[in-house]
């Protein structure tokens, strides 16, 4: 399954596709159907970026978690949460 | 005021200027103006990255050299537009990692008040020159290497023949036969020396470098002399710049080149574009060097004699791994670890950086030098200051006394920050310092480094022992080497065999470090010791 990601233009935040908007937080994102169309992962990220909702979107793949999704690589998932080396910092800390 | 270059009205309007040009360019990106695709080079050219988490700012740090001025400006950056910290790398330059785009022009004006500035941080062009972090205080120096680091940063900046390289570009000088700066694993590494009549001059080497190729730089001049160090180096980045390839990113730095090519054909091409050069008459007039020149004059030193009370047990200890004899009398360097057992290696926090720029003024005649170890230096400190300098470092978590040790380990941000690494770094040298620090004394000097990929801006090809991360089926796995160098004894580590998970790699190292301790001869280095015993036990221990 895919979910969809990028950067706050502004401010570098990463952020994730709800289906309506993005949002800081993974358990947030809505999952997406690939494809060119206006509510698939293509259409969305073309329309998003054009109008610098969001920067450098790209798809990433994920699992349906307790509570939401999930990626699959590390990698992500560490975008997700912030540096596993300061808790403190990130979305991580915010609980 | 420290020793160090300072800009005249050319350089600041020059710094000026860029940032005026960056504060319009980042408008026109968040107004639309320019898309992405269009953005992205330029904010490259002025250190701006977007990382994993965030933007990445990456500020030069010109040969390492800091004014304590100049360090509370990074401390107020990183308090006032980051998360309060920021991490010193492998190019003696900070990086700070929560950046926002909209911060960056600001970030640069408050820079540009103190001299600094992060253009040709990134990109591929001639990126910050490094060199020894004991510059002009080293015993064993010909030579301050650092007017002539500056010469050619001058020459470098925005060199207009030289913005679009086939690939980044790299320069150390040194100026001593102990290469404390990895000089022969840069793309060109220079070192200063003396003729046997007494001139100045420098001995060339080119394509040296890490990444997923390594190689040792072969020399390709004994000696140029010191007036023609721009014209040797603009020969060597013509010949690059005409022939490295473009056509693949793997393979365009100039190691591949000269290895392709061959030591002897590259040699020849140098020179034969060096003689052309001669009639353009490209080097800076004597005048223009010895005004560089005079910026790095002995400070006023005092007279003094050798010599200080290391009574006390802790001191004794930081003073043994961690202050290096000055070539002034009643002086010494002191290192200041930015490896704390357990800790960041090369992260220091706001406060501390204020706490380290009050002891440059105080202690060391306004100076700070950033090492590629990612640790900092002061390089003018009276012996009879040490003990009181150690105390106040002690007291703000500076005080770790591991210099060279197993648990001064260099390790790249790593996927912890990095959107270009396969696995992370930073945690296998908090377990790793935290193994081994209670037994580094007995291991004596052992560097570890690490990469989080194959980039290796952890220089793990360097290492006597040096981990890469790599990403096997989405987990993260860590190969080991051994016997590898970045100094004078320069070498290149070799891979034990299969990779370890996080764990098992901190217990590989333990194990190495064991047979070493079964094994070792009288003064032998863990170095050593595996350069007498080959590969082969050390498969064996680890391996069976």
């Amino acid at each position: 399954m895919i979910i969809l990601t990028g950067n706050d233009l502004e401010t570098g935040d990463v952020v994730w596709w709800t289906g309506s908007g993005w949002s800081r937080r993974v358990a947030d994102a809505a999952f997406v159907e690939p494809g060119e169309g206006p509510e698939q992962a293509a259409g969305i990220m073309h329309r998003e970026m054009t109008s610098r909702a969001v920067n450098g979107a790209y798809e990433v793949d994920a699992e349906d978690g307790e509570q939401g999704p999930v990626p699959s690589h590390i990698k992500e998932r560490m975008r997700a949460a912030g540096p596993s080396v300061r808790p403190d910092l990130g979305v991580q800390a915010e609980g | 005021m420290a020793t160090m270059y300072q800009y005249d009205q050319y350089d600041q309007q020059m710094v000026d200027a860029r940032v005026a040009e960056f504060r319009d360019q980042v408008d026109r990106r968040l107004s639309g103006e320019l898309t992405e695709e269009q953005f992205t080079p330029l904010r490259l050219m002025n250190g701006l990255y977007l990382q994993l988490h965030a933007y990445m700012l990456r500020v030069a740090v010109p040969y390492g050299t800091l004014s304590s001025q100049q360090m509370r400006m990074l401390a107020e950056i990183a308090r006032k537009y980051d998360k309060g910290y920021g991490h010193f790398t492998t190019r003696q330059n900070i990086q700070y990692n929560w950046i926002q785009l909209k911060d960056a022009p600001d970030i640069l004006d408050d820079l540009a008040t103190v001299e600094m500035h992060a253009i040709q941080t990134s990109g591929n062009c001639i990126r910050n020159i490094s060199s020894d972090q004991y510059a002009g205080v080293a015993a064993d120096e010909v030579c301050d290497p650092r007017p002539y680091a500056e010469l050619l940063r001058q020459w470098s900046s925005f060199h207009p023949e030289f913005s679009f390289l086939p690939r980044k570009f790299k320069i150390a000088v040194i100026a001593s036969p102990g290469d404390r700066a990895a000089m022969r694993l840069h793309d060109i590494g220079i070192e200063m020396v003396r003729s046997e009549a007494g001139e100045l001059g420098a001995k060339f080497f080119a394509g040296g470098g890490m990444g997923r190729t390594p190689m040792i730089a072969p020399c390709v001049r004994e000696f140029v002399p010191v007036d023609e160090l721009v014209s040797y180096s603009e020969a060597i980045l013509r010949v690059y710049n005409r022939w490295g390839r473009r056509d693949n990113k793997y393979k365009a730095r100039i190691k591949i080149l000269v290895h392709e090519t061959g030591a002897d054909e590259f040699r020849r091409q140098v020179e034969e574009e060096y003689e052309r050069m001669q009639p353009l008459d490209l080097d800076p007039p004597r005048a223009e060097l010895e005004r560089i020149e005079a910026f790095f004059a002995p400070p006023a030193y005092e007279r003094l004699e050798d010599g200080y009370d290391t009574d006390d047990p802790d001191f004794r200890l930081w003073a043994q791994a961690n202050v290096t004899a000055h070539k002034v009398p009643g002086y010494a360097a002191a290192a200041i670890s930015l490896k704390p057992v357990g800790g960041i290696p090369g992260d220091a926090s706001a406060e501390q950086m204020d706490i380290v720029a009050d002891l440059a003024q105080r202690y060391s005649l306004d100076e700070v030098r950033v090492t590629h170890a990612q640790n900092l230096i002061l390089p003018n400190v009276k012996q009879a200051d040490l003990h009181a300098l150690w105390q106040e470092l002690e007291a703000a978590g500076l005080g770790t006394p591991n210099l060279d040790l197993a648990s001064d380990i260099i390790a790249c941000p790593g996927l912890d920050y990095c959107s270009l690494a396969n696995a992370r770094s930073i945690p296998v040298a908090q377990k790793l310092s935290q193994r081994l620090s209670g037994r580094e004394r007995d291991l004596g000097e052992l560097k570890i480094k690490i990469s989080g990929c194959i980039n290796a801006c952890g220089h793990h090809h360097a290492g006597h022992i040096g981990i890469l991360g790599v990403d096997r089926k989405g987990v993260e796995n860590y190969q080991l080497l051994l016997g590898g160098s970045g100094a004078e004894d320069v070498s290149l580590a070799k891979i034990t065999g299969p990779g370890f998970d996080e764990d098992g790699v901190v217990d590989a190292v333990e194990t190495v470090t064991n047979l070493y301790l079964e094994q070792r001869e009288e003064g032998e280095r863990f170095v050593d010791t595996y350069r007498r015993l080959g590969m082969a036990p050390f498969k064996e221990a680890l391996y069976g």
